[in-house]
């Protein structure tokens, strides 16, 4: 017997199966696919790690007490990511600073996911002045420079860690609702739009069950592109005095305070980046992962 | 007088584009009996699907009456209108666009039933999907397969089911065998037929494949550029056609025979354009009696030259 044929039994076997949810469904073709699993899995640690940070490392006496004579030290057994203009523990700071910075990154991006995408697919859906208008407002949001537009909004509400990922996620909803926008717009004139009109569906039904996710895969990949741009972008709130508050550890902020040392001291700066880069990787991996799963098309 | 479920009455549908008006249906008139089945032909673009479309009310018509059942369905509002999905439903063209690629097949079929509230829990949901599913001719073990694992006949046939679930009485077919190969075709025109006596169902089957119509239905209404020129009983009308249009489209009809060779009648010209269209006969352009015709000026309107048989041509005494 050729394992063809072992094959084509199972996948009957598998569909005789009563019906599965959808998203126990996903989760199954999303374990299948290892770089996603390996993202998850480096994803899980970070959150673990910034969730019990304070297990890991005391805040007070060691993520931000100063010590000036162990200042810009290497790794070494001690300290293994070295030490920083303050002679601060490096790897320290950054677990510390895992939690400010996920939470920034995703919520900033949860946010401006959610306003950009209500306001695209309503765009993308109705059509019309409706479009044009909701359009044009953010046009007009678009010209001015994101960071500006940060700026903007956190003295105006003053520097806290909630009023900045308000405006992170709020400085890039433009760029949502026109992606959100595109993909509804080409989906909106397909004709099982049409056909669930016909059987009586309601606006938000079709708007909920057949657009969003049909225009989903976008969004996805924009996203996880996003949170690396939210965690940058409050480095730089940071960086002038908006954002985290020193001495609270924050990966962009470290990033950024380090940049004078990078000539003697590599690994203030290289540390915190290589988180940076390891959570956006993690964050592509399951977010391309998800993409796959959650279109049945590309099922195997 | 016969039990007619649907009556249209000087339907017109125009589009606003950027040239102009685009007259795509313009003063339709029709009737379709309880049971029976109205084929509605005509060339690209001549307004057939969007004459299904407004009767429906997916699209909003322009002017006219549409009477369902002795009501005016034109004048219903929103909540009216979902009672009347029940009622009156559409099997689509194009059965790759017409399923969403996300809902598997169960999910499909089931959505018009949660919509309407139709069935109390979820065990019932279920079996009156398999119960569909059945009725459609689709295997069981599909409940969890989604559209694009399965071949054109198959998906229809989901669409099909999606369509009955809500029992209607009346169906717009737009064009459901165009996109499927000829085998298939037979299978799922023969499927309809069958549901047809069965559930006692109101076709108006649209289409452009004048072989398919000739079988399955009971009267024929030509179109062109949204007018009807011809309207007759089906063996009547490919019988006797009368309209020169009619006759050039009957001539269109491949025959299987190398002996009988048909002469084909080519019409000459272009179609005329529906964008703020000239008063006077449409087919004037391209009619080959043009020359003969006294008054192509005016627009000629359906006349009953007996048999039921109905013809919109200033030369129609000349022509039969």
């Amino acid at each position: 017997m050729t394992s063809n044929v072992a094959k084509g039994t199972m996948t009957v076997e598998k569909k005789k199966n009563k019906k599965r949810s959808q998203w126990a469904e996903v989760w199954r073709r999303l374990k299948k696919n290892k770089m996603a699993m390996l993202g998850l899995a480096i994803l899980t640690i970070l959150v673990l790690t910034a969730i019990f940070a304070d297990f890991i490392a005391d805040y007070d006496n060691v993520v931000i007490k100063q010590d000036l004579v162990n200042k810009l030290q290497g790794p070494s057994a001690e300290h293994p990511f070295g030490t920083d203009e303050f002679g601060r523990d490096i790897f320290a700071r950054m677990i510390h600073g895992a939690r400010v910075s996920l939470r920034v990154g995703i919520l900033a991006v949860g946010i401006s996911i959610i306003i950009g995408g209500t306001l695209g697919a309503i765009a993308g859906y109705y059509g019309g002045k409706l479009d044009n208008v909701i359009m044009r407002v953010m046009d007009i949001f678009l010209a001015i420079p994101s960071i500006l537009l940060a700026i903007a909004i956190v003295s105006a509400l003053g520097p806290s860690l909630m009023n900045l990922m308000i405006a992170i996620g709020i400085s890039s909803v433009p760029s949502y609702a026109r992606i959100v926008r595109s993909s509804v717009l080409s989906i909106r004139d397909q004709e099982f739009i049409e056909a669930a009109k016909a059987i009586g569906a309601n606006d938000l039904r079709i708007i909920l069950k057949h657009i969003i996710p049909n225009a989903l895969a976008p969004v996805i990949v924009q996203g996880t592109l996003g949170v690396a741009g939210a965690i940058l972008s409050t480095a730089g709130l940071s960086f002038i005095g908006l954002g985290i508050q020193p001495p609270a550890p924050e990966w962009g902020a470290m990033l950024a305070t380090g940049r004078p040392y990078l000539r003697y001291a590599w690994h203030v700066t290289t540390f915190p980046g290589l988180a940076i880069m390891i959570t956006i990787l993690a964050l592509n991996l399951v977010g391309d992962g998800l993409r796959d799963a959650l279109d049945p098309r590309l099922k195997q | 007088m016969a039990d007619k479920i649907l009556e249209v009455k000087n339907l017109k549908k125009y589009f606003k584009t950027p040239k102009g008006m685009l007259h795509a249906v313009d003063g339709v008139n029709f009737s379709i009996e309880r049971g029976k089945t109205l084929g509605v032909v005509g060339e690209s673009g001549c307004g057939k699907s969007t004459t299904g479309r407004v009767v429906l009310r997916l699209l909003e018509a322009t002017d006219g009456d549409i009477i369902f059942e002795g009501k005016n369905i034109r004048m219903f509002d929103k909540r009216q209108l979902r009672q009347l999905r029940r009622e009156m439903q559409i099997i689509f063209q194009d059965p790759f666009a017409s399923l969403n690629p996300r809902m598997t097949v169960s999910e499909i079929i089931a959505e018009p039933l949660i919509i309407h509230g139709l069935t109390k829990n979820k065990k019932e949901l279920d079996k009156r999907v398999s119960e569909l599913m059945e009725i459609v001719g689709l295997a069981d073990r599909l409940v969890n397969a989604y559209p694009h694992e399965l071949d054109g006949g198959r998906r229809q046939r989901i669409g099909i089911a999606r369509t009955l679930s809500l029992n209607p009485k009346f169906i717009v077919c737009d064009e459901p065998v165009s996109a499927l190969d000829v085998s298939i075709q037979a299978q799922v025109l023969n499927l309809m037929q069958d549901l047809q006596e069965e559930l006692g169902l109101t076709y108006m089957f649209i289409t452009h494949d004048l072989s398919v119509v000739k079988h399955f239905s009971d009267e024929i209404a030509v179109m062109y550029l949204g007018q009807l020129v011809e309207k007759a009983p089906a063996s009547e009308l490919f019988k006797n056609p009368v309209h020169p249009y009619t006759k050039a489209l009957l001539s269109a009809i491949p025959v299987p025979s190398l002996k009988n060779k048909k002469e084909r009648i080519i019409l000459k010209g272009e179609i005329t354009s529906p964008i703020n269209p000239e008063p006077g006969c449409r087919f004037a352009k391209r009619c080959p009696h043009a020359d003969k015709c006294t008054n192509a000026n005016s627009q000629p309107v359906l006349e009953n030259i007996g048999n039921e048989h109905y013809v919109a041509c200033h030369m129609v005494n000349k022509l039969m």
